[in-house]
């Protein structure tokens, strides 16, 4: 049951800030819900393994940290101890890592607004929209 | 002999005239530049993040955007008739004849030299008394996202508070209002800036 899908979560120090799924094949059915909640499932549980790759290296781009099935899991920590985290199905690190370096800089220019408090979810449209853009751009 | 130097003298008179008639219509557009030049200059960042942090707090403890509006406004105001003296101190400007060339050195000179800023002045009313100053840009608001519960916010209500506070401290009483913003999706700012009313020059208060 591999799946072409992403998915994208932005995980602050209690909940999730933030989640987006990149399709590929936006005109299939929907992806099951079954399916939907095992990536959810794979992702948090690689909680743990992210801390624990932390301690590892100084880099904030920290790669794969889990593989299960067919998916892996890598992560990107920001200085703030934000998680960027990406369920993929194996891309080249080098795409992956460009696309977390420029979700970092659009989440660097969302905390200069007065307006969006450090470690609350992220409900901006324009956030989202330029999220999407960069993973069209960077991941398929 | 006489007749020589009496038209000399007359000459120099009318040297003076000239000058001082050319002096009188300075041009704001090299004005602005060159106090800008001269100011003291802070890192935009700091500033515009500050003036986030300001807002911000002022929503927190306002909790109302029209009060947090007013306050804005006032504390503009309190900016401006303070700030009046410096920019007369280090813009070496002349008494304006007319309110066109008041807005046209509060847009060319005064916000060029505080700010920074590139303004335009246009959309004069018939009989001069009111016109619009567009800005292309604006330091206070850069990363700025207005969120929709906030759509009423003028979050750039401190300009319009210290140009209405500098006018009024050299006789001149206007309003001063946002009508177009670039936060509100249009794309550019516009302040509407109309003159109510020009006092006459009071003596100081008296000091016994």
């Amino acid at each position: 049951m591999s799946s072409p899908v992403l998915l994208f979560v932005i995980v602050g120090k209690n909940e999730p800030l933030y989640e987006a799924e990149f399709n590929k094949l936006p005109g299939s059915a929907a992806t099951s819900d079954s399916v939907t909640r095992q990536n959810y499932f794979v992702l948090h549980s690689a909680l743990d393994l992210v801390d624990k790759a932390a301690w590892t290296t100084n880099n904030m781009y920290l790669k794969v940290v889990d593989k299960v099935n067919q998916q892996q899991v890598s992560t990107f920590l920001t200085a703030g101890n934000i998680k960027f985290m990406l369920l993929h199905g194996g891309r080249s690190e080098d795409s992956i890592k460009n696309f977390f370096t420029d979700v970092y800089e659009l989440y660097v220019k969302l905390s200069m607004n007065p307006f969006y408090q450090y470690d609350t979810p992220i409900t901006s449209k324009t956030f989202d929209n330029r999220v999407r853009a960069i993973a069209r751009r960077y991941l398929s | 002999f006489r007749f020589v130097c009496g038209l000399s003298f007359e000459g120099q008179v009318l040297a003076l005239r000239v000058r001082s008639a050319t002096m009188s219509h300075q041009n704001p557009n090299t004005m602005g530049p060159a106090a800008w030049k001269g100011m003291d200059k802070m890192n935009s960042e700091l500033f515009t993040l500050t003036y986030g942090a300001l807002v911000a707090q002022l929503l927190r403890d306002h909790e109302d955007v029209d009060a947090v509006n007013a306050q804005l406004d006032k504390m503009g105001y309190n900016i401006g008739v303070r700030l009046i003296d410096e920019f007369l101190a280090k813009s070496n400007t002349e008494r304006c004849a007319n309110f066109e060339t008041t807005a046209n050195l509060v847009a060319k000179v005064g916000l060029k030299m505080f700010l920074g800023i590139n303004a335009n002045v246009e959309k004069w009313n018939s009989d001069k008394t009111a016109c619009s100053i567009t800005l292309s840009d604006n330091p206070f608001q850069a990363f700025v996202e207005l969120p929709p519960s906030l759509s009423n916010l003028c979050y750039c209500n401190l300009m319009c508070g210290v140009i209405r506070g500098a006018l009024e401290m050299v006789n001149r009483v206007v309003k001063c209002e946002f009508v177009k913003q670039k936060l509100h999706g249009a794309d550019h700012d516009e302040i509407r800036l109309t003159l109510e009313e020009v006092k006459e020059d009071q003596p100081p208060p008296d000091d016994e």
